[in-house]
């Protein structure tokens, strides 16, 4: 029977142990867990939130970021085709030029060949004629070395003038 | 070769703990007396005024208690002048039973304890029996008995494991827990959101939650000192109609100085009922505020009591038969009970911590017609 009749003793010293355990705890033990848990679990919902919106915002940028990308190939596929439309402009430039250039160049080479040539020719004239009298002279001087040379030529002469 | 040096190891601890059991007070062997299992049980589920460790019941090792005695003023003494005081026999009311009692000697002279209570003595110098009990008078009884010990031990327990869990926090701030602070967190944020949050109004919980917390970690530590058979535990203190009367008391308090205007409108004038059922209900309402706590009380006392008894009553099973080879049976049914004692022991807490949130919850709670 006295197993559920409470006592009295002990019902003071749970009383007592249980009321400053009770304090203890709240004071020393709960308040600080509890403040911590609580700052952490706000903590983490804070960083959540931030992330999330961090999220959105690199999506933004990212799209941002697309644009920007996209505007700058456009951009460098104008660049560059203009840069090529340039390059070849200038090298059809270039060819033409070199194109008359040549023709000049090749112009003035047949003109300057020509009047060498004509030149050469003159000199090779001058030069064959000289040749020519040398050749004469040397002629004339064996045909009049002796008298009878002298004479055979004369009569010769005189014979082709009367011939004539 | 390892395997069977840890075999003999392992039946040399079996023997050393049957010897031990042996031991411990069921004295089948050296005495003629029959062994008396509901005795034993309800010897060791009551509480004490000493320690018994090991030995036979009486004589045996025992850590002697403080008596402390309100009569006349206090008095104080270690329970040993009653343990180790003279023993008296008298003849019971029916044939062939007798009654012992002891007579307290030195400072507890003029006393006498009888089944863990201490009366005292008449003109006669002599407990007056009329049937089982005694009609003698009690003092005051403050002794810092069994239950009592265990009581402060298991707060000093619950004390320096939260302080260490708080100092964690104090020291590192609001970061992930490490260590002690990583087991016990889950289970008061537990508290906070399972118990408290999930019963009561969302702005109004707080206040309650160091309550439930100290009454849940309370309740849980002790039962599990209870389940440990040598020092520390032993005492079956969260199965004492005492222990789990105050606590269940403090929940009616608490739940009544919270009461608000919608809770006592629905003890005393039961809200959308016709007039003369509000007069049938009021009488019912007001019963049903004790009989909540109440029910709380019974519940922890009958769940804790009731595992004590079981284990006492499987171990008993060898002494009974008079035979170690029984211990083949009644050492794996205790030992299961003992492990489904544990998941009772967090469960008596939760529980008790859950209903107290329930009824706060109940008085607190606003009008939503």
């Amino acid at each position: 029977m006295d197993l559920i009749l409470p006592d009295l003793g002990l019902l003071f010293w749970t009383g007592i142990v249980f009321c400053l355990l009770l304090f203890l705890l709240a004071k020393f033990a709960w308040k600080p867990i509890l403040n911590a848990v609580n700052a952490r679990e706000q903590k983490i919902a804070e960083a959540l939130e931030l992330a999330v919106k961090t999220q959105v915002e690199m999506k933004a940028l990212k799209a941002e970021n697309d644009l920007i990308l996209k505007e700058a190939r456009a951009e460098r596929d104008s660049i560059l085709k203009e840069a090529k439309e340039a390059a070849n402009h200038m090298i059809e430039e270039a060819k033409s030029k070199s194109k008359v250039e040549a023709q000049k160049i090749v112009e003035s080479a047949r003109l300057n060949i020509n009047s060498e040539k004509a030149a050469a020719i003159a000199e090779i004239k001058t030069h064959v004629a000289t040749l020519a009298v040398e050749i004469a002279e040397k002629v004339v001087r064996g045909e009049l070395a002796s008298d009878e040379k002298q004479k055979a030529l004369a009569e010769k002469l005189a014979g082709d003038i009367q011939m004539n | 070769m390892q395997h069977l040096s840890k075999l003999s190891f392992l039946m040399r601890k079996i023997a050393v703990l049957l010897a031990f059991v042996g031991m411990s007070g069921f004295s089948f062997a050296n005495e003629e007396k029959e062994f008396n299992v509901s005795e034993m049980i309800m010897h060791h589920i009551k509480d004490a005024h000493e320690w018994h460790l090991f030995g036979p019941e009486h004589g045996g090792t025992s850590i002697y208690l403080p008596v402390i005695l309100v009569d006349n003023g206090l008095k104080t003494f270690s329970s040993k002048h009653f343990y180790r005081g003279k023993a008296v026999e008298v003849a019971g009311k029916e044939l062939g039973t007798s009654i012992h009692y002891v007579k307290g000697v030195g400072p507890a002279a003029g006393y006498a304890m009888y089944h863990e209570e201490i009366y005292k003595l008449n003109a006669a110098g002599e407990l007056h029996f009329d049937g089982e009990h005694p009609h003698n008078a009690s003092p005051l009884d403050f002794s810092i008995t069994k239950n009592v010990m265990s009581l402060l031990m298991g707060a000093f327990l619950v004390l320096i494991v939260m302080f260490s869990v708080a100092k964690f926090y104090r020291k590192n701030g609001a970061v992930a827990p490490k260590g002690i602070a990583k087991f016990f967190e889950p289970i008061i944020v537990m508290v906070r959101d399972d118990i408290a949050k999930a019963n009561i109004d969302e702005h109004k919980y707080e206040k309650y939650v160091p309550y439930l917390l100290t009454i849940f970690f309370f309740i849980w530590f002790n039962n599990m000192l209870g389940l440990v058979p040598f020092l520390p535990g032993g005492a079956n203190l969260t199965g004492n109609i005492t222990v789990t009367l105050f606590l269940a008391v403090c929940t009616l308090l608490v739940t009544l100085f919270s009461g608000n205007k919608n809770y006592w409108g629905h003890i005393f004038w039961m809200p959308g009922v016709p007039v003369p059922m509000k007069f049938f209900m009021m009488p019912i309402e007001i019963i049903g505020i004790f009989t909540k706590p109440f029910a709380l009380m019974i519940r922890l006392f009958a769940n804790i009591t009731a595992g004590h008894i079981i284990v006492l009553a499987l171990i008993s099973i060898i002494f009974v038969n008079k035979n170690v080879a029984w211990a083949g049976l009644s050492v794996p049914m205790a030992l299961f009970i003992s492990i489904l004692e544990v998941l009772v022991a967090f469960l008596q807490g939760f529980l008790f911590a859950m209903l107290s949130a329930l009824f706060i919850g109940a008085a607190v709670e606003e009008a939503h017609h």
